[in-house]
């Protein structure tokens, strides 16, 4: 694969904790604006792919490389800085605050000015503030939380917590956004407003997309393509046509020798490779 | 009934949210002229009295000039009328009371901040006040401005504040409690041992502070300048109230910031605040230095309100003193801090009277003081977790409403105390 074209490249990634070899040499790479959705059974090491991007472990061998450069040693506040955002599998918002307040966390990494001028709230502190609250928005009116803007997140359904947190990614405007299970809890209705949003974040923001999904419907509306992972290892890569008749997946996901239900525990998967 | 409907988008990050921050400043204006004027032409006339009226006629002239009756702002500006009469017409212990109110609110705003913003615990606040204190006494006995010495005591404590934040990179909660208490009993104990400086147990007494030393000798025309000597209770609590409304105002502008931001989300989602870009390392320091650095303002002043120091004034006790006022006052808000500082003030007061009407079996118990505090605390713990700020708030909202208020409209607000959530 050449490296000049490759936007995400993952390269031989590995972590083990302790016995368990969460993820096992996996290698992918993500093309500039594609969606690009990972699958795989419960505990197959999903998000721990998400978590190694996002440096919140670090690798036990294998690296990552974004636009060309390694972000594998980066620190991990420095990330986003970088482009890259990420949604949370179990929705990290900060609970206290309003939903203004948590997209406007999604400008941090844009701030101008530092912790003395705020103290004094210079003139300057307030012109950059209102700057970054116009484009909070836009962000707003694009994911059509108007009503919200001003509740803590406290007080908010489900649904609108996944919303949220979207938004709050897209505020850092990212060059590369990694959703981890974006229509988890949600309905019918919602998942379709979700797929929506993310065709629209790849065709009219431009942003590339990996993302973690279980909702097939959901994934072969919006993925270009698709890589399956099993006990932490590559089981398939392609289209998601392609995809989904794989052998190794279809067994993968009717849980192995026996007849294990498809959605099995992840603590028995997990144990059944370490 | 009043309305505020939110008249402007950036409505929450101005100073006074309903407007009228002009109007703040023509009335208080208007009543510090005419006070400086009336006491420039006929010096030692003003009786309680006619302060009283001096501010009724200041708020009305403003009125009238302004045609404007501003929602908060107004009651601000009546606020500082009456802050500012205060020390003429109160008998001079509830002068030095207030003065107390304004030094512990100080330290209250710092360990707000700390607490109720960026979710970090410190059971080591009363060390911070101490190092203000004897940087301050020290320094006043070297003859050093307080234009000097006030900076220093800041910066010297908020140094010490970062150092004792780098253990708050590796733990939270109880750990992080009792890292800071370690730290403070032997920040106590240095205090002790280092008697060539502090004096050691036996303590120090503070020398009166002198404000402005580079006007000694200086002549404009007539009129010879010299320096302002602290020496009395009313010009210590001027003194205290200029700094508490500095310092009320720096945490305002920090909670409206996006350091304020930053820290709420350290307190909210380590996970996603790091992801967003927050550098932990540099807030969570940051917050324990700004901490730090206020209480050592507060234990500065402290050192001139007590004129003698010694390293038991600075225990463990006043830790959680601070922190039962934050506590109380209702995390989150600078107004609840000061509701806090009056509370923590007033306690012992009531004690001391409650004691002569008790029965002795009772009244003559030592720690009636601490054993109040604790059981106020797990009150409002229980009853009434936004503190008094929360009685406040839902009397303002009730008078908003006024006619339309109806049982049970508090119910969704009830709210809780973020500490040791699961993150
Ligand atoms: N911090 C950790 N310490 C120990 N084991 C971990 C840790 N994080 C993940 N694991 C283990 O690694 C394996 C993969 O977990 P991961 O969360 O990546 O799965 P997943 O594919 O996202 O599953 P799901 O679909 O349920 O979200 C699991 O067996 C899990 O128990
Ligand atoms: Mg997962």
């Amino acid at each position: 694969m050449a490296k000049s074209d490759a936007f995400l490249e993952v390269d031989d990634l590995a972590i083990h904790f302790g016995g368990i070899k969460a993820v096992d040499g996996v290698t992918f790479s993500v093309k500039k604006g594609e969606v690009y959705t990972i699958i795989g059974p419960n505990g197959a090491g999903k998000s721990t792919i998400f978590n190694l991007i996002g440096r919140i472990y670090d690798p036990t061998h294998g690296s990552v490389s974004f636009e060309g450069k390694r972000i594998s040693r980066l620190p991990t506040h420095k990330i986003v800085g970088r482009g890259i955002a990420r949604t949370f599998q179990n929705i990290e918002l900060f609970e206290m605050a309003t939903v203004l307040d948590n997209m406007l966390l999604g400008r941090h990494a844009h701030l101008g000015a530092g912790l003395l001028s705020h103290m004094g709230f210079f003139p300057h502190v307030r012109r950059e503030e209102e700057r970054h609250r116009h484009m909070i928005e836009e962000v707003i009116d694009f994911l059509d939380l108007q009503h919200y803007r001003d509740q803590r997140i406290a007080e908010l359904p489900y649904g609108v917590r996944k919303v949220v947190e979207l938004g709050r990614a897209l505020a850092t405007e990212p060059k590369l956004l990694l959703l981890d299970e974006p229509s988890s809890g949600l309905n019918v209705e919602e998942t379709e407003d979700m797929a929506f949003w993310i065709s629209d974040i790849q065709s009219i923001l431009g942003i590339t997309v990996v993302m973690v999904e279980h909702d097939m419907t959901l994934v072969n509306e919006v993925s270009d393509r698709v890589l399956a992972i099993n006990y932490g290892k590559v089981i398939a890569e392609g289209t998601p046509e392609e995809v989904q008749v794989h052998p190794e997946v279809i067994r993968a996901y009717l849980g192995g020798d026996e007849d294990e239900p498809a959605e099995g525990p992840k603590e028995g998967e997990g144990d059944g490779e370490g | 009934m009043r309305y505020q409907f939110k008249t402007e988008y950036i409505q929450d990050i101005r100073l006074f949210r309903w407007g009228g921050a002009r109007a703040f400043w023509t009335l208080l204006g208007v009543y510090t002229l005419i006070v400086a004027g009336l006491n420039l032409f006929m010096p030692g006339q003003m009786t309680a009295l006619n302060w009283v009226g001096l501010g009724a006629v200041s708020a009305v002239l403003y009125t009238v000039v302004v045609r404007k009756v501003a929602g908060d702002a107004l009651w601000y500006g009546l606020l500082g009328i009456v802050v500012l009469t205060a020390p003429f017409v109160l008998d001079i212990y509830f002068v030095s009371q207030l003065t107390l109110v304004y030094i512990y609110a100080i330290a209250g705003v710092g360990l707000m901040l700390l607490v109720g913003q960026a979710g970090l615990i410190s059971l080591g606040h009363a060390a911070f006040m101490a190092c203000g204190a004897y940087v301050a006494a020290i320094m006043s006995q070297q003859g050093y401005d307080l234009l000097v010495i006030l900076p220093a005591a800041v910066l010297i404590s908020a140094m010490l504040g970062f150092i004792v934040g780098l253990p708050a990179l590796r733990m939270t909660g109880i750990y992080l409690g009792f890292a800071t208490y370690a730290f403070a009993y032997i920040f106590e104990e240095v205090l002790a041992r280092a008697d060539g400086l502090t004096g050691g147990n036996n303590g120090m007494l503070v020398e009166m502070p002198q404000l402005f030393t580079f006007l000694d000798g200086v002549k404009i025309g007539g009129l010879e300048l010299g320096p302002i000597v602290i020496d009395n209770e009313v010009k210590l609590y001027f003194l205290s109230l200029a700094l508490v409304a500095l310092t009320i105002l720096v945490g305002i502008n920090i909670l409206r910031s996006p350091t304020g931001r930053a820290f709420s989300a350290i307190r909210d989602s380590e996970v996603a605040a790091e992801a967003l870009g927050v550098n932990l390392a540099i807030y969570k320091t940051a917050a324990f230095a700004i901490s730090a650095g206020m209480a050592g303002l507060a234990g500065a002043l402290n050192a001139y309100f007590l004129s003698y120091i010694f390293p038991e004034a600075f225990t463990i006790l006043v830790s959680i003193e601070l922190l039962v006022m934050v506590l109380v006052g209702g995390l989150g808000s600078p107004l609840g801090v000061v509701f806090g500082a009056i509370f923590i003030v007033m306690v012992p007061e009531m004690v001391a009277i409650a004691k002569d009407i008790l029965p002795p079996a009772i009244g003559e118990q030592p720690g009636l003081k601490n054993g109040v505090y604790g059981l106020i605390l797990i009150l409002f713990l229980i009853f009434e977790p936004l503190g008094i700020h929360g009685w406040w708030l839902k009397a303002k909202t009730y008078f908003n409403l006024f006619p339309l208020y109806k049982q049970g409209l508090f119910k969704r607000q009830k709210s809780y105390m973020v500490s040791e959530r699961d993150r």
